[in-house]
């Protein structure tokens, strides 16, 4: 392989990469070249493109067992237990058992491609791929998000412990880690938000949001076993906080605040008649809050884990094209990889942050009684 | 896309595990947390009202101890002014009265004097009297030894009688 090659090898994979549809624009430049060996190149990037996606989607989507390593073709990993009930059954197993019988268990196997992409199918009588009717495996995610959940559970429950101990007493070690926190949730989201009269019915349950979501979100970034699946990067995980925040919202919501929605104060008459303009917005954003909620940590969690895959199989695929590139590359992906580290040590927080405080904010909205003019 | 569609298991488990957390955070961890916070914080906030309270209370008495010892001194100083004025006034009255009673003596003694002269006089007056008649008697003693001359004395006393 000569120089010049490697480097236009090299720039289409980068263009290819970064910008997608760069070939064109490629394919003028160098006239020279033959057509053929143009599009085997083309074709073998594409498709290492396209492994590096797959790659990457398996890291931050949920599977049915913890692959922790592969030497070869040999992969230690750590089966789960699959539970579905299908066609008037209940049906368990553990996941190895489709590693011991070539992927297929009772007719039940993963689905590689199509809308049911990673999740458990079996095929039906006429050969379609149906879903069983309920499949509530413990998959990775769940596992993880067990674990997680016992150690916010131990950790709070043990610092309650310290707390009635070490009544009227200054705080000391773990405890002065976690009371700025505590108290920051309590006084400037929860007081802040709510006001005075209120806060405290909700303030349980904003700590326990905040350090469910920040501790979530800190054992995500450990790429380890069992943290090797980032909880709070599964939208079906934020899904359910911010359904329960819409639910405290709207179970909460007083006469003022559905007045507020329905016949909003200071509309003229004009915009409720005959189209009541102002309440479908108002209705319509009852839904959205949660929506974006759920998006939004979601997105922020699912683009760090990506990120960092990204750059750290940026090393693997320059190493491809040589060993020597790879090594060159390692250096600026690993730094990169840290930086982007620290950076989402630093979302994490923010993250937590900030779906609490939006939520303390809508209960806030939701008991707020109207200031007398 | 399986990133957007994550399946009902997870939706199912997590909904599950995190009203647990919920509930067992609500119940076990956050009212002692919070209670303790709380307490702790009303007794910083009583500790600092009262050393507040405390410093108050010594500033004031510190005042009123500086009242109290001005006030001393003022009482101290019109005592002694008092003082002054009452030392001044018995020493000029003893003087008036030193005065006073000197005069008096010499005054009695005066008195005294001159009646103890009147009287040594009215004595020496006796005295000579007694001694006039005395030697009087003598010499009439004397010159009326004979009787030829008492005779004589008798008529002129006689004589001089008849005169008048």
């Amino acid at each position: 392989m000569t120089n010049q090659n490697l480097v236009n090898k090299i720039i289409t994979f980068l263009l290819v990469f970064f910008v997608g549809f760069g070939t064109p624009l490629l394919a003028q430049q160098d006239s020279t070249r033959n057509e053929t060996d143009f599009q085997k190149e083309q074709e073998a990037a594409q498709k290492e493109g396209f492994e590096l996606g797959k790659l990457i989607i398996e890291h931050i989507t949920d599977s049915y067992e913890y692959h922790i390593f592969s030497v070869g073709s040999h992969h230690l990993t750590v089966p789960l237990p699959v539970i579905l009930y299908d066609q008037g059954h209940w049906i368990t197993f553990w996941s190895s058992e489709f590693h011991h019988r070539n992927g297929i268990y009772k007719g039940y196997y993963v689905a590689e491609k199509g809308n049911n992409q990673g999740k458990i199918v079996r095929k039906d009588a006429e050969g379609n791929v149906v879903k069983p009717q309920l499949d509530i495996s413990i998959t990775r995610t769940v596992g993880t998000l067990i674990l997680n959940s016992i150690v916010v559970v131990l950790i709070f429950v043990s610092l309650a412990k310290v707390y009635r101990r070490r009544k009227g007493v200054a705080p000391k070690g773990f405890q002065s880690l976690m009371e700025p926190l505590i108290v920051f949730i309590r006084d400037d989201v929860a007081r802040a938000s709510i006001g005075e009269k209120h806060y405290e019915r909700f303030t349980p349950f904003l700590l326990t949001l905040f350090f469910f979501i920040f501790l979530n979100n800190l054992l995500g970034i450990i790429p380890f076993f069992p943290w090797s699946v980032g909880v709070t990067a599964n939208i079906a995980v934020t899904g359910v906080m911010a359904l329960i925040v819409f639910i405290i919202t709207t179970v909460n919501g007083n006469k003022h605040y559905w007045t507020d929605i329905f016949n909003t104060p200071g509309v003229p008459w004009w915009l409720k008649f005959p189209i009541p303009l102002m309440p479908v917005v108002e209705v319509m954003g009852l839904f959205i809050k949660p929506i974006v909620l759920m998006i939004r940590l979601f997105a922020n969690m699912i683009a760090g884990h990506t990120a960092i895959m990204g750059f750290v199989a940026l090393i693997f695929i320059f190493a491809k094209f040589s060993v020597g590139l790879g090594y060159g590359v390692s250096v600026v992906s690993v730094l990169f990889s840290i930086f982007l580290d620290l950076l989402e040590v630093l979302v994490a927080l923010i993250q937590a942050y900030v779906f609490t405080i939006l939520s303390a904010l809508y209960f806030g909205m939701a008991v707020e009684t109207p200031k007398n003019h | 896309m399986p990133l957007i569609n994550p399946g009902f298991g997870i939706f199912f488990w997590m909904t599950i595990i995190f009203l647990l957390v919920v509930f067992i955070l609500g119940r076990y961890a956050w009212p002692p947390i919070l209670k303790g916070l709380k307490e702790r914080e009303e007794s910083i906030q009583e500790s600092l009202d009262a050393a507040k309270e405390a410093q108050e209370q010594m500033k004031k008495l510190k005042a009123d101890n500086e009242k109290l010892l001005h006030e001393a001194k003022q009482e101290r100083d019109a005592i002694l002014l008092e003082a002054r004025k009452i030392k001044e006034k018995i020493i000029e009255d003893a003087r008036v009265k030193a005065l006073k009673e000197a005069d008096s003596i010499v005054e009695s003694a005066r008195e005294q004097i001159s009646n103890e002269k009147r009287a040594a006089l009215v004595e020496i007056k006796n005295l000579i009297a007694e001694y006039s008649i005395e030697i009087a008697e003598k010499v009439l003693q004397e010159e009326l030894k004979e009787k030829g001359r008492q005779q004589e004395y008798v008529s002129r006393l006689l004589e001089e009688i008849n005169l008048n």
